[in-house]
């Protein structure tokens, strides 16, 4: 950590005068980037970070998000930008921008993990007297990860001058984790009072190691009420993690699930390809995707309509081609289903490939959303959460409020009447079997930001579907919300003690308990339409 | 006189006749039969579709070279559909109706121990080219696959030393192959002197995709100051939403490094590499292998798929060197007959991919080099350890109780696969 030293050096020297001077180092640190072997990178990184160079920051970023490449013909340092299937290069120090060219052009400037530790812990440093607060508390909170002594130094002189308020808490907390490593008593228990409280893994880690291995007995009793404070604040952010993984994952099987409410609740179809019609919305994604490559972001707002389209028209076929004709009776039903979904799932390996495809995540799904230091909710399941509950809201407002609704309800509960009413129940049962079909497409586009698209993704389901519909009552929409979201959560708060294999082999068990004691589920169809 | 000459000429046309008709038979029959046992349908056709395709280009390229003791090849394809008794009962057409002198396939376990009987019954050859849990050694099966000594443990003390790892997470899918390789990693972990409080091992069925709360764990786990890392033994797909929810969660490679056995160039391509990342893998071959003999395979390969984009993978590799041994074999043997082979190719040497040579050890299981990878986001692997020499195949763990004691050794005298070294018997069981 000899060359960290030479950072904080360089930084406390505050650089506009060695520019100059140091410019060597820093062209020297450079032309070793271009080096294939990691050792010499490693000192280049070391002598960029060290030259004090006003780029160096911004040189060593673009070198992590591995946007630095030299351009072969003349061996040039260049940043790259990918646009498409080209890249926009640009100087890598003077910025000037170079066109766009191809990429056997470029040779990419590779890293290792140790090389790109290095390179944070360097940028962090770097960052502490960046003008930007948000920059300034990442490289604070890059350092609480790994701390130095040395860079402690730093934070320290940097505090006075800070004006942000989370950087300087940020900045307190990593002073207070080295004090308590000091000997006089008032600053250790001054720094124990600064983390109490403090969620972060640093602060707990520091605060266990003093209350187990202190010498002290003023100063460990009170590392143990601090950690025995944080524990309490733990638990609660565990229960607020685990309540939102069973909701998530509840909203998945929600959205899995009712589409079947549709065709086998309410039509008392038994659809064994209602998983390749969830399928087919995942592979509309990727063709919507391949379509336009270069607005992932959007895709998933055209592949919402496209896949509800697509599975939508092929369930009216198979309702048409196939169900019409065996409606009543049942084991053939599920014979024939059954052997379409084989022939579904053949097809999408026939025509497009066994393998499984890549459907990219936009960057809006991508990451999470940080509560505190050890809560985060990731955003493709936080959205998802609000998509399954949005799709659930039309779906009601489509079955009570439309024209098509009154009459599939009308048929559902009584055929002959319906029929006598002047209602064509053969039209209506194809549009509830596409619509419910539909539904199966739009949850596979939500699946496949989730899972792998690939032909086997609706034999994942299947099961899991028709498990939610049955435990909610057969034919009841708001059945199917509460038995999802309910086996969602009872499976996250089993699986941290049972296992997730455990976990699942339960939920089984208690649906199998649960039927035989109430075999319409938790919420029975009353009235004269249950005969039927 | 004139009725002996008459008698002598007639014989002597049908002898003639006969030894004709009978050349013009055997000109018929004149090909060597491989067979090739891969699934092209149902779930593991995503994997094995690629090894039948690099045992056809194989047999080609040996075609082209004038096949086989001045006999060609003739590849026999069939599709045991991931379906484990179908790949008994094709096994069974292979060797007793279409007589093939050697086999090609299988990839899980379970095929493998399902065809295993057949194979031992008719006396054919099974040349297995997956990385596999180890405990087994059969007369009839040659693993070209890494045993647990070819793959985790290297991987395992790379962690260790390397990058100073102290508590480890194992994580697998539930069948067993994790579930072995896991029982032998704790007790090479706890042998090194790690607590039981600092391994956690997790379990998932097959094709799991809600990792929330498991990589949450794996989260809490590793935030306890110590230096951690994943061991994943986690099968095919279900590794890319792994990924995923580690990325999500913010769990970067170098905060807890992930060092997978199941994930090749064939997994990655076609995924969102973006999530992997610095994460690591350990095999006995990558593409990005730097040796003359990987550039001429990957071009032909290319060549023979009509498709540059193609990648190459430990298996394939695992294929060609099963495939050259065999030839060499033969070659040695004068004969395709098993036996003979069986005898031949123990000590056989062949090169392997990453410019080395791997020999046929008399307990059925090869040399390899072990490489260790990481994820680079074209989907390759940046190589950043590798053994100093070739590691000889275990088919017997030196780590579980059971198995300390057990040697596998099909040369005369011993012939045996399950030889226990302390009471001095062959159990007789060939699994």
């Amino acid at each position: 950590m000899s060359w960290l030293r030479l950072i904080l050096l360089s930084l406390l020297l505050a650089s506009p005068l060695s520019h100059a001077s140091d410019n060597a180092i820093f062209d020297q640190g450079v032309e070793r980037l271009k080096d294939s072997n990691f050792n010499i990178k490693l000192q280049g990184v070391e002598a960029i970070a060290t030259s004090g160079h006003p780029d160096a920051a911004r040189l060593l970023g673009h070198l992590l998000q591995g946007e630095l490449f030299y351009r072969k013909q003349d061996q040039k340092l260049v940043i790259g930008i990918k646009d498409g299937r080209r890249y926009q290069i640009a100087d890598a120090l003077s910025a000037e921008a170079l066109g766009i060219v191809k990429k056997r052009e470029l040779e990419k400037i590779r890293l290792n993990n140790q090389l790109r530790g290095q390179i944070r812990s360097a940028i962090a440093t770097l960052n502490l007297s960046n003008p930007d607060a948000s920059v300034r508390l990442d490289g604070v909170n890059q350092l609480l990860d790994k701390p130095d002594p040395n860079a402690v130094d730093v934070v320290r002189k940097q505090l006075a001058k800070e004006s942000d308020p989370a950087v300087i808490e940020a900045m307190r907390t990593l002073i207070a984790l080295e004090d308590l490593k000091a000997d006089d008593t008032t600053q250790v228990l001054a720094a124990i009072q600064q983390l109490s409280g403090d969620l972060r893994p640093a602060a707990r880690n520091g605060l266990r190691y003093l209350a187990e291995q202190g010498a002290d007995k003023q100063t460990t009793q009170a590392a143990r009420k601090a950690l025995a404070a944080i524990e309490t604040k733990l638990q609660l952010n565990e229960l607020t993690e685990t309540l939102f993984f069973g909701l998530s994952l509840g909203s998945v099987l929600v959205l899995a699930a009712i589409g079947l409410a549709i065709t086998f609740g309410v039509m008392g179809v038994i659809n064994m390809a209602h998983g390749e019609l969830i399928m087919l919305g995942a592979y509309t994604t990727y063709i919507v995707q391949l379509l336009m490559p270069n607005h992932i972001d959007f895709s998933l707002f055209v592949a919402v309509p496209a896949a509800f389209i697509v599975s939508g028209l092929v369930g009216i076929a198979i309702e048409r081609g196939v169900i019409r004709f065996l409606y009543g009776r049942p084991l053939e039903t599920l014979l024939a289903t059954f052997g379409i979904s084989l022939i579904l799932q053949q097809l999408v390996r026939t025509a497009i490939s066994a393998q499984n495809v890549a459907v990219e995540n936009p960057s809006w799904m991508s990451g999470s959303l940080e509560i505190n230091a050890v809560l985060s909710l990731t955003y493709n399941r936080l959205y998802i959460i609000f998509f399954a509950l949005l799709v659930f809201i039309a779906l009601q407002l489509v079955l009570k409020k439309t024209a098509l609704g009154l009459q599939v309800r009308a048929v559902s509960q009584n055929r002959a009447m319906a029929r006598a009413m002047g209602v064509r129940s053969a039209w209506v049962d194809a549009m509830t079997f596409g619509l419910g079909s539909g539904i199966a497409g739009i949850a596979g586009v939500a699946l496949s930001q989730l899972t792998n698209v690939g032909p086997n993704l609706g034999q994942a389901y299947i099961i899991d579907s028709f498990m939610v519909v049955v435990f909610g009552g057969v034919g009841n929409l708001w059945g199917t919300l509460v038995a999802g979201m309910s086996l969602g959560v009872a499976n996250k708060f089993i699986e941290p003690w049972a296992g997730a294999v455990l976990a699942k082999i339960l939920m089984l068990v208690f649906i199998i308990l649960f039927i035989q004691k109430r075999p319409r589920g938790l919420f029975p169809q009353k009235g004269r339409a249950v005969e039927g | 006189m004139h009725l002996f000459k008459a008698i002598r000429r007639l014989t002597l046309t049908i002898t003639v006749s006969i030894g004709l008709s009978m050349s013009a038979m055997v000109q018929a029959a004149d090909t060597i039969k491989v067979g090739i046992l891969h699934s092209l349908s149902g779930t593991m056709a995503i994997s094995e579709t690629t090894l039948k395709d690099t045992m056809l280009m194989l047999i080609d390229e040996q075609n082209k070279k004038g096949g086989l003791l001045g006999k060609k090849l003739e590849p026999v394809v069939v599709d045991p559909a991931s379906n484990w008794p179908l790949f008994a009962e094709k096994a069974r057409g292979l060797l007793a109706k279409d007589k093939v002198a050697a086999t090609f396939g299988c990839w899980t376990s379970v095929s493998r121990k399902s065809v295993l009987p057949v194979f031992e019954e008719l006396n054919g050859l099974l040349f297995y080219p997956v990385q596999y849990e180890g405990e087994e050694s059969s007369k009839n099966v040659f693993y070209t696959g890494a045993a647990p000594n070819q793959q985790a443990i290297p991987a395992v003390d790379y962690l260790m030393n390397d990058i100073g790892v102290k508590r480890w997470v194992l994580a697998g899918t539930d069948y067993v192959y994790p579930r072995t390789t896991n029982k032998i990693l704790e007790a090479y972990l706890k042998s090194k002197g790690v607590k039981d409080a600092d391994i956690m091992i997790n379990y998932t069925p097959f094709g799991h995709s809600d990792w929330q709360s498991i990589v949450a764990d794996i989260k809490k786990f590793g935030s306890a100051g110590k230096k951690t890392a994943v061991v994943s033994t986690i099968n095919g797909d279900a590794n890319v939403p792994f990924y995923k929810e580690l990325g999500n969660q913010g769990i970067s490679a170098e905060s807890i490094p992930v060092v997978a056995f199941s994930v090749g160039e064939e997994e990655l391509s076609g995924i969102d590499t973006k999530p992997l990342v610095g994460h690591l893998a350990a095999w006995n071959y990558f593409m990005s292998v730097e040796a003359d003999v990987n550039e001429d395979f990957i071009e032909a390969w290319h060549k023979f798929i009509k498709n540059k984009k193609r990648v190459t993978n430990d298996p394939m590799e695992a294929h060609y060197i099963g495939f050259n041994m065999w030839v060499k074999a033969v070659e040695k043997a004068g004969t395709t007959d098993p036996s003979a082979v069986q005898q031949a190719i123990i000590g056989i040497t062949v090169p392997n991919l990453s410019g080395g040579y791997s020999a046929m050890m008399p307990n059925h299981h090869i040399t390899k080099p072990v490489l260790i990878g990481e994820i680079q986001d074209d989907g390759q692997f940046e190589i950043v350890w590798q053994t100093a020499g070739m590691v000889p195949g275990d088919a017997w763990s030196d780590f579980l109780p059971g198995s300390k004691d057990i040697t596998a050794d099909w040369q005369a005298p011993l012939s045996c696969g399950n030889y226990n070294v302390k009471t001095s018997k062959c159990s007789g069981q060939n699994y």
